[in-house]
Parts: structure tokens; sequence; C-alpha cells
């Protein structure tokens, strides 16, 4: 459906991508030099996927321009936001407390509470406001007795001298013995309540869930109690805590995953919509991380089930199996796992004492005296025992093929640092062998960025490609994803190229690796953005070594008959 | 020893010498941080004229942390308590609170005891006893049974 959106388009039909680019390119006339260029390397196979379609496309074509006008859909595209970019706010810490009062005191005023009785309830219910209010309006006793809060204004926990009053921690009977009740009515002395909330903050990092001291008590000390009884140090501590819980109970803030850095990144895409979005953020602090998993780095277009399940597969010892029974054979009769390093196809098992042979798999008795050459290829026996050892070779063959390209694309992502530091000499040597400035030769700086990014892209299309099922769709994405790499091995290329010197070399350098880095932004975006499109429309389908969370659903695309 | 809880044991040393709960006897304290407690089955129940010792070590937090308290000498055959004198019983652990006192916490293991049907050791005894820690509070304890 969405292929036929594009073809509206008042551009002459060509493949959604290319037109892409077109969109691109528009602002900046350098890139039509490296469009040129490129459009030879597509050529090849996308005119082919759509000459089929020309005279329906004209027809499109011209009813979209009596509607709209020449430029408009062009316009409106660009400005239309990114499918595969999902929008979140960083926040600091100021503003995340903020943030936890203001939706205390909203539902304060909501249910009529005390704010911090509105927090404890907020607390229990994950910071989940129409569940709690929801809950609240059913039954508002047993929802906040559930949470640990008695409701009653007329209960307010403050330092009291109560006469007579026996704290039953500490046995303090003193006459001046100041003491606090939560709204339960267990009264306990000042002095034990600091050290058993202290207790619970320091050594038990407990902060939301602190309860009443009588035992089975299950009402919870409230934040106002807490800054009644504790010093300025501990107190800190307690709301850095509830924070800290804030963040991890809500399903919309996730910290950012860096050493020692204190923001936290909100974004509203829910656990179940993983399914079909890919929540890439990056943290003022410059980390780029995963918000449904949080996993570092960006691992689009392999959705966090799929990622989990590519890492464990790598990790695990599935492939050593997988080796054995594409190396070895079972011995027909005990299935010993025999693996022959030598001599002649005359086997017998050492454990069975089978014979058999080798090529065959056949019993070795009716070979008679013909050794070293097996004729019997086509017994039933021979085959079964070749096809299942076939079959596991393959799918070797096939995990192999995408994990290479995979650690391949991981391995030169990480030697980008050393690529940074060679440009950054190189970058200097520009300077001093031309007339161009510092802030002219950040081209190589960003380059380089351009070429990471999309080398971590590559990356994880590998593993998104290994769970695909083979159908038009996945050939399409295997095109998309060929473009991109070809792009970026020519621009890597080109960054690891020794520097001719002449202004007139670096004139061309220039303006070479412009083009290629602009040209290997926008597949990259070609390649996101029709990932990100199909995952929303369920349009990926999977094969048997996924068996994915949410199931794909129907094809919905299948508009282009791909090379 | 912190004050809170030197003062606490005082108070609560001179409670037991005074007046004790039903069945529960002060055998020794010598000092502040580990008492022996001597407590006898109830009558009409399975551990009627049955004398058990329990001693008690207290943290230098007690009572914001619970005392370890583990039967010894002669250890009863029931299936929350192993043979080695280990007792699962949650208000030891997770479900401690400094309002409980040493003769609540006797009344709730003798109640324990008294509200047996079947004398037996817990199924895993020999295990756990291979392999526990020399406290009981160091034991991870998952409380199922809240019926004995």
């Amino acid at each position: 459906m969405d292929d036929l959106d594009e073809m509206n388009s008042p551009v002459s039909p060509i493949s959604p991508q290319k037109r892409r680019h077109h969109d691109l390119s528009q602002d900046d006339d350098e890139d039509e030099d490296a469009l040129a260029e490129f459009a030879m390397d597509e050529d090849g196979d996308q005119d082919d996927d759509f000459d089929g379609g020309d005279g329906e496309d004209d027809d499109d074509v011209d009813i979209d321009m009596g509607n709209s006008g020449v430029f408009s859909p062009v316009v409106a595209d660009r400005d239309r936001d990114k499918t595969h970019i999902v929008s979140f706010t960083v926040h600091a810490v100021p503003a995340i407390v903020e943030t936890q009062t203001r939706e205390a005191n909203h539902v304060a005023t909501l249910l009529g509470t005390q704010p911090e009785h509105a927090a404890t309830l907020l607390r229990a219910f994950r910071w989940n406001k129409e569940r709690l209010i929801d809950l609240y309006f059913n039954d508002p006793d047993a929802t906040s007795a559930t949470a640990g809060v008695i409701l009653d204004s007329r209960k307010q926990p403050r330092p009291l001298v109560v006469p007579g009053f026996v704290c039953d921690v500490c046995c303090a009977d003193d006459d001046d013995l100041l003491s606090l009740a939560l709204s339960c009515g267990h009264r306990f002395c000042v002095g034990c309540y600091g050290h058993y909330v202290e207790t619970k903050i320091k050594d038990e990092g407990e902060s939301r869930r602190i309860q009443c001291m009588q035992r089975g008590c299950g009402v919870i000390v409230d934040e106002k109690t807490v800054e009644q009884c504790v010093g300025k140090d501990v107190l800190a501590k307690y709301k850095d805590l509830l924070l800290r819980t804030f963040v991890d109970d809500s399903d919309f803030y996730r910290w950012c995953p860096a050493p020692n850095c204190q923001f936290a990144v909100e974004c509203h895409v829910t656990p179940a919509r993983l399914a079909r979005v890919v929540p890439t953020v990056t943290c003022q602090c410059g980390t780029t991380f995963c918000f449904g998993c949080g996993a570092t780095g960006d691992h689009k277009p392999c959705t966090c089930w799929l990622v989990k399940k590519w890492l464990k597969k790598c990790a695990d010892d599935s492939e050593t199996s997988n080796w054995i029974s594409a190396n070895t054979k079972e011995c027909t009769k005990c299935g010993s796992t025999i693996e022959k390093n030598g001599g002649c196809n005359h086997m017998t098992c050492r454990r069975c004492k089978h014979e058999f042979c080798w090529v065959c798999a056949g019993p070795w008795s009716e070979h008679g005296t013909q050794w070293y050459n097996c004729n019997r290829f086509d017994e039933k026996e021979a085959v079964e025992a070749r096809d299942h050892q076939a079959k596991s070779r393959a799918a070797l063959q096939r995990y192999l093929h995408y994990y290479n390209r995979y650690a391949n694309h991981e391995q030169s992502a990480k030697l980008s640092q050393e690529l940074h530091s060679k440009t950054e000499k190189k970058m200097s040597e520009v300077q001093a062998n031309s007339t161009l400035s510092w802030i002219e030769v950040q081209f190589l700086r960003k380059a380089v960025d351009v070429v990471v990014d999309c080398r971590t892209t590559l990356k994880w299309t590998y593993a998104f490609a290994y769970y695909l099922a083979r159908d038009n769709q996945t050939a399409l994405f295997e095109d998309n994803q060929r473009d991109l790499e070809m792009a970026v091995e020519q621009l890597s290329e080109l960054l690891e190229r020794p520097l001719e010197p002449e202004a007139d070399k670096i004139a061309e350098l220039k303006r070479v690796v412009q083009d290629k880095s602009v040209y290997c932004s926008s597949r990259r975006e070609v390649v996101l953005e029709d990932t990100a499109k199909g995952l929303l429309e369920d349009r990926w389908k999977y094969n048997t070594d996924a068996q994915p969370a949410g199931s794909a659903g129907p094809s919905g695309g299948g508009s282009s008959s791909s090379a | 020893m912190s004050n809170l809880s030197t003062k606490r044991l005082t108070k609560e040393l001179a409670e037991l010498q005074k007046k004790p709960p039903g069945g529960v006897t002060l055998e020794s304290a010598d000092n502040l941080s580990q008492w022996v407690v001597k407590v006898e089955g109830a009558k009409d129940t399975l551990y009627q004229n049955e004398v058990f010792w329990l001693r008690f070590t207290f943290p230098s937090n007690y009572p914001l942390e619970s005392p370890e308290v583990v039967f010894v000498r002669n250890i009863p055959i029931h299936p929350h308590i192993y043979s080695n004198g280990h007792i699962c019983l949650s208000i030891l652990y997770d479900h401690w609170s400094p309002a409980l006192t040493i003769s609540s916490v006797c009344l709730s293991i003798l109640s324990m005891l008294s509200s047996c049907t079947n004398k037996e050791r817990p199924p895993d005894d020999s295990r756990y006893v291979a392999h526990a820690a020399k406290s009981p509070k160091q034991t991870n304890w998952a409380f199922h049974d809240d019926t004995v």
C-alpha cells in the first residue's frame, strides 16, 4: 500500500528509494554529482522493478498533479516525521523531581488527599495514574490499603509528647519523649523512627516500601514523616532513591546507561509496541541507546526481541552442535558421533562395531570388495543420511554467512576509533597543504561519523536478515542493504587512501568524500525508513528461526515484483 | 552495642526476669549479646513435657535488625525446624519488626510447636543441614506454609 503512495508523487516513476534521495539533494547542488554517479549502480536492478508499472503510475501522477500542484507532495513528504525516528525528551534531575511532584499533586487534587499520600499511592501503582484512579474510584479503601495508605486527613504524623507513652522499640518512657504515629496509629518515639528509617535507607536501599514498625502493619512511611525524623544526608539519599525508583518504575522513563550520567530519557513507546518500533534515543551526554531494551548503541533495524535472540545465538553453543552435525556423521546403527580424520571409507564404529561406508552411509556388507570406491549413491538409507547432513550443513552455512558479515561490520565499527585519530592527522595535513581552514576540513571527520553509523546499521541488518523469511520483501530489503554496503565500502576506502598533497587533488577529494558521505547517509536513511515502515505495517515475515513474540501479520506491501 | 539496644535489652531482661510469659524462662544472660531461653512444650500438644532451649544472639543494632534465634541442645522434631536448630519462621527474617520482643518471639515459636500435628523433620533436612551457613540469617528463606 505504501508503495502506491510513493508512486503518486509527480516525479517520474522511479523507485521510492531513488526519489527520496532526490529529495535530500534538492538543497545541495554538490550532491547532484554524486547522484549522477550512483544512478548507474542502481539502474541495473531497480529500473526493472518498475518498468511494468509505468502506465498505471502515469495516470496516478496526472490526478495527483491536478489535485495538489507539482511540488506539494514532495514537500509534504520531506516535512513528515521519519518513521524510524521516535520522539523523546531528555530530562535532567530537577525536571524529573518536578514531574514527580506535579503528578502527585495532580492525583492529590483528584482524590482529595495529601500529596504525600498520593505519591505513595502512585508508587504502589508504578506511576500508572489512570489505573490508580480507576481502581480508587471503584473501591477507595481497598485500593489505598493494598498500597499501604490509610487516608485520614485528621491523622497527620507529627512529633508529639503523649503523657504516659512508652516506646515499644527502645522502652523509653521519659516525660518529654517525642513520638510519632502514622495514620495506622502505631506510636513509636521519634528517635527509634529515625534509626529505623535510616537503617532501611542506608543499609537496605529501601525508599518507597518502608513500612510502619509494628509487626504486620503495612502502612508506608511517607515522605513527610521521613523528613521529620532523619538527618540531612540521609534525607538526600532517600530523595535520590525515590527519584531512581520513579524512573525505574515508570514505563515512559529510562536512565541513560552511561556511567555517571545523570539524565533520564522520556519516550512514549510502551513495551507492547516494541515488536514494531525500535526506539533509539540519544542522551544529552551523547550516548545512544535503545529505550526498549536499554542496550547501548543503535540496533535498528532489528527489534529488541530479535537482538536478544541473535546475541543469544551468537553467544551460546548452538552453533557447536551445528558444526558437529555438519562435519560428523552418526553411526547408522548406534548413533555415535564420528568424525572422519583420514583413512578409507570402510568405517567400523568403535562402540557397536557396525561397519558402514562413509560416503553413502549404507552398510558396508553391501559394498562387496569395492574399497575406496562407493558407487551406491541412491540407496534409500544412504540418501536419508546424506539429506540430514546436508540440511545441517546448509543451516550452518547460512548462519555463518550472516554472522561473518555482522561480525565484520562490528569489527570495522570498532576500528573507527583508530580511523578517527588517523583522520585527525589527515585533517591537519590537508590544512597544511591547502588553503582550506579548520572548519573546511571537518568534512573528513563527518565522513568517518557517517561510516560508523552506516556500519552499525549494516551490522544489525545482517542479524535482521537472518531471521527474515525468503520473500519479495526480503529481496528488496537485501537490495537496499547491498546498495548501502557498497556505498559504505567505497567511502571507507576513500578515507583510508593516502593523501595526495596537491591542492587540486585535495579539492577533488573533498568533493568526492562529501558526495559519498551524503549518498551513504541517504542510503542508510532508505534502509532504516523502509524497515521501520515494514515493522509498523507488520510487513516483515520471519522464518522459523525467529518465532516472534507478536506474530508477523499478513504481508501488506507486496507491490513490486522484485528481481 | 549502641545506646538504643543497651537500653532496650536491659528493659527486656528486667521484664523477662520479673514476669516471663507462661512456659518461657530465662536460663542465662551473662552479657547483653547472647541469651539462652528455656521453653516448655504446652500441655495437650505433641510437645507436652518436653523442654527446649533457644539461643538469642543480638546484633549491635537490635531491635532494628532481627536477633539470630536457634534451638540448642535439644532440637524439637518439627516440619519447620532443621536438625541443626535453624528455624524457618518469617518474623525472624524478612518479616522482623522492631516492635517484636524476645517474649513475643518465644511465644510465636511456642505456638508454632503447639499447632504441629505431625512430628517430622523438614523434607529437605539433610540437604539443608549439609550446606547451611552458620547463622540462619544468611539463608534465603521461602515462607510457603502459614498454617503450622
